[in-house]
């Protein structure tokens, strides 16, 4: 037998170029949704850095602010330390948890609508038909022999698409500094490298996702399409083509002729404009599938078709997949059911997470103390007997008012103690003054005599009470002796 | 059956995979053929091309007796050495107030005080934890630098002189000096007098003393000998280095055999004068830092 044989590859190629999507223009209820949150979503990213929040004269006054410098960040009431960064773990949990809650009503809202890749594709989309012309125009472009006009629409629409990526970039970096200042800064070149350097970043990000992988982010990097494929039920609302209005898809003319020889036809006319529209290229019919991000274009489109022909509106539209079966059997559907087992526990979570993050917010201290026992030596025996143990107080000030802490302890009678560095009150209490906003390590001194100071070790309690705010904290530590 | 010996010439090919071999055959398995893919190939001349660029702007090569140095001139240990002068000079700017400020006006301010203990900190791990132990919690024969218990002085002018000067240390002229005879090799006592005076002195510090002492005797002995530096009530003087004989610290130990040997043999601990070896800004520093550790008077 020949050794020769070559075994053909029976699954074909294992790469397929992407199909270029043309989306073509649409009007309708969910285009106007689309284009007031995008204006809104934008908004908020491009402009809050410049929203002033008072502090006081020693911290900050931007309203968010992430401070690495001073490793403080700011959002507007609240400021939180690096060691509070557990807040962050409560955020994402919700996050997680409110995008299954929104799963379960009504699908992929947040790809639909939200998410900064919907986003900003839908405004370089927009930047594109502006300059390029609708699907067809574009079509026709790209197919097109490069000549004199069109590099000049390819040229404009790039140099548009890159300042728009550039000023996101650009605002990126003002979440990280005092937002006037480095504007000021970046316009005269004094600004730090890393500056620029994120700016080039996010403008390659932007300009790379929105302007050139556009729908490809969603069906091949994203991990939340194959997430929400987990998630989805027969009871959420979806973006839905309704075979229930009937089958075959027809023609107007078809259609006719079917009827007239008594044989059933849809209210699908066949023009396509669903998939026409479709950012991510596909066709709904097929029905829900991982490349839908439920952005409602098609039931725009859709519904302007039916419209036109005088039938029904909603073919396509939000529905349950119960409600379509049950309607296509010929029985009434089922009432939408938005509170059922997994929409209650879902909230339940939220309102648990979000209660306890609350909780923490409300009752979070603005003094703080921690203690370090000197380690050599851990006892020093004085001339008269008594011992001393030396420790190192850490005191953190949360407020941006400087604050006299008074240092207090709770241990055997005869103790005494010293702060370096501190003032005495006339009862004999120890004073640091702690700067805003920061804390202050202090040496402390506590020395009992003999016989109290016990082998090999005890417990004291070292108190420190804010004579202005009337805060208090408190340790405990060991106090050891021969 | 296949060809168990192609020869190399002639293309094989696996009947499973449909892959090429590489014509070997061992115990009749042959080896497939998998050639690197052609990205990693041109990575690796890449690499190569790069080693050549490396070779010429750092040094690479030994030579008989030195080697190529490179376009750059680069050198790890001239990088440290400009580090390092870096960080000098980054000192001195930090130390400039060091200098003129007096050793109370460091303490009492905060900035000041800051940067003295952490310099002070820094000489004492490496010049002074030798004997002092870290933290100055000291050692038998060296004295613990934490206590309220100062054979020298504890002020910080006290602790300035004695870091600069030493301790009987004779190169220095101004070095502390005192001396603790050796009363018993030196026949100054005898050996029952040395016993009544430790007895009494141990009276003193309230510690135990031998059964029948004769505490009367032991004062007759410490009058005569050791008054003149311990003081009548032997409260100890600073100006020779007598230490207090009445409180809790003993710094040769407070056992009877310590102070027995102590008398008998004499004591004379030394500590070197720093002025020779640091800078006055260090010695500064390590004063206050010395001060801090809680004995500072
Ligand atoms: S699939 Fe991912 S990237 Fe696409 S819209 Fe949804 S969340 Fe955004
Ligand atoms: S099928 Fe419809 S809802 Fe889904 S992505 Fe396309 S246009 Fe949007």
């Amino acid at each position: 037998m020949s050794s020769n044989a070559v075994i053909p590859d029976e699954d074909g190629p294992l790469f397929a170029a992407a199909k270029k999507v043309y989306p073509q223009r649409v009007k309708g209820r969910f285009r106007r949704i689309k284009w007031a949150l995008l204006a809104f979503c934008l908004g908020v990213y491009y402009f809050l850095p410049f929203v002033r929040w008072d502090r006081g004269p020693a911290l900050p006054d931007q309203a968010v602010l992430v401070d690495f410098e001073r490793r403080r960040f700011y959002f507007f009431f609240i400021e939180l330390w690096p060691q509070e960064v557990y807040y962050l773990t409560g955020l994402l949990i919700l996050a997680a948890i409110v995008l299954f809650l929104m799963n379960a009503i009504a699908g992929r809202i947040w790809c639909g609508y939200l998410c900064p890749q919907t986003v900003w594709t839908d405004l370089f989309f927009a930047v594109e038909r502006l300059i390029e012309g609708d699907r067809r125009d574009r079509i026709r472009l790209d197919s097109q022999g490069w000549s004199a006009s069109k590099i000049g629409l390819k040229a404009t629409k790039h140099f548009v698409w890159l300042m728009i990526a550039w000023w996101t970039g650009g605002a990126w970096v003002l979440y990280f500094s005092d937002a006037p200042t480095l504007v000021k800064d970046l316009a005269t070149f004094q600004a730090p490298f890393s500056a620029y350097l994120w700016i080039g970043i996010l403008t390659a990000t932007t300009y790379v996702f929105a302007g050139h992988m556009r729908e490809q982010v969603c069906l091949y990097m994203c991990p939340w399409p194959r997430i929400q494929a987990a998630l989805t039920d027969s009871d959420a609302l979806n973006v839905t083509y309704k075979f229930d209005r009937g089958e075959p898809r027809a023609s107007v003319k078809q259609a006719a002729q079917l009827k007239a020889a008594g044989q059933p036809a849809g209210d699908c006319v066949e023009c396509k404009q669903c998939i026409a529209v479709c950012p991510t290229g596909i066709d709904i019919r097929e029905g829900t599938q991982l490349g839908c991000i439920q952005c409602g274009l098609c039931i725009d489109a859709c519904d302007d078709v039916m419209g036109k022909l005088g039938r029904p509106t909603g073919l396509i539209g939000y529905d349950t997949l119960k409600a379509v079966e049950a309607r296509a059997c010929g029985t009434p559907p089922p009432a939408l059911r938005l509170i059922r087992p997994r929409t209650m526990l879902y909230a339940a979570i939220i309102a648990f997470v979000g209660g306890a993050m609350l909780y923490q917010l409300a009752t979070r201290a603005f003094l703080g103390m921690s203690v370090v026992h000197e380690r050599t030596p851990l006892f020093t025996t004085l001339k008269d007997g008594s011992i001393r143990n030396a420790y190192t107080l850490r005191i953190a000030n949360k407020r941006s008012e400087e604050r006299p802490v008074a240092i207090t302890l709770d241990a055997p009678m005869g103790t005494t103690w010293e702060v370096v560095g501190a003032q005495q009150t006339a009862d004999w209490r120890p004073i640091v003054v702690i700067p805003p906003d920061s804390t202050l390590d202090v040496r402390l001194f506590v020395t009992m005599p003999q016989p109290q100071a016990r082998g090999p070790s005890q417990m004291i309690q070292i108190k420190a009470a804010d004579l202005s705010f009337g805060e208090n904290a408190s340790v405990k530590d060991n106090f050891f002796a021969p | 059956m296949t060809n168990p010996n192609p020869t190399a010439h002639e293309p094989d090919f696996d009947a499973v995979t449909g892959q090429s071999t590489t014509g070997h055959s061992w115990d009749g398995i042959r080896e497939l053929n998998t050639p690197l893919p052609r990205w990693w190939l041109w990575t690796f001349y890449v690499t190569i091309l790069w080693s050549i660029g490396y070779w010429l702007v750092y040094p690479a090569w030994p030579l008989i007796s030195s080697h190529t140095t490179g376009f750059f001139g680069y050198s790890s240990r001239a990088e440290l050495t400009q580090e390092m002068q870096a960080l000098e000079q980054r000192r001195d700017i930090q130390a400039a107030g060091l200098k003129t400020a007096s050793l109370e006006e460091i303490k009492s301010s905060p900035d000041l005080s800051r940067v003295a203990l952490a310099r002070g900190k820094a000489s004492f791990a490496e010049n002074c934890v030798g004997c002092h132990g870290q933290g100055g919690t000291g050692a038998p024969s060296y004295p613990n630098l934490t206590d309220d218990d100062w054979v020298w002085g504890g002020s910080l002018k006290d602790i300035q002189t004695t870091i600069q000067n030493g301790i009987r240390w004779t190169q220095n002229a101004d070095t502390r000096m005192g001396e603790m005879l050796a009363f018993g090799r030196q026949g100054m006592l005898k050996k029952d007098e040395i016993e009544q005076v430790v007895d009494f002195v141990r009276s003193l510090a309230k510690l135990d003393t031998a059964k029948g002492a004769n505490l009367a005797a032991g004062k007759t002995v410490y009058d005569a000998n050791c008054a003149a530096c311990h003081g009548e009530a032997g409260k100890g003087n600073r100006e020779v280095g007598a230490p207090d004989l009445t409180d809790a610290i003993w710094l040769y130990g407070s056992s009877r055999e310590a102070m027995i040997e102590s008398v008998h043999n004499g004591r004379a601990g030394i500590m070197p004068a720093w002025a020779s070896r640091l800078d006055p800004v260090t010695i500064k520093a390590l004063t206050v830092y010395v001060h801090s550790l809680g004995g500072g008077q």
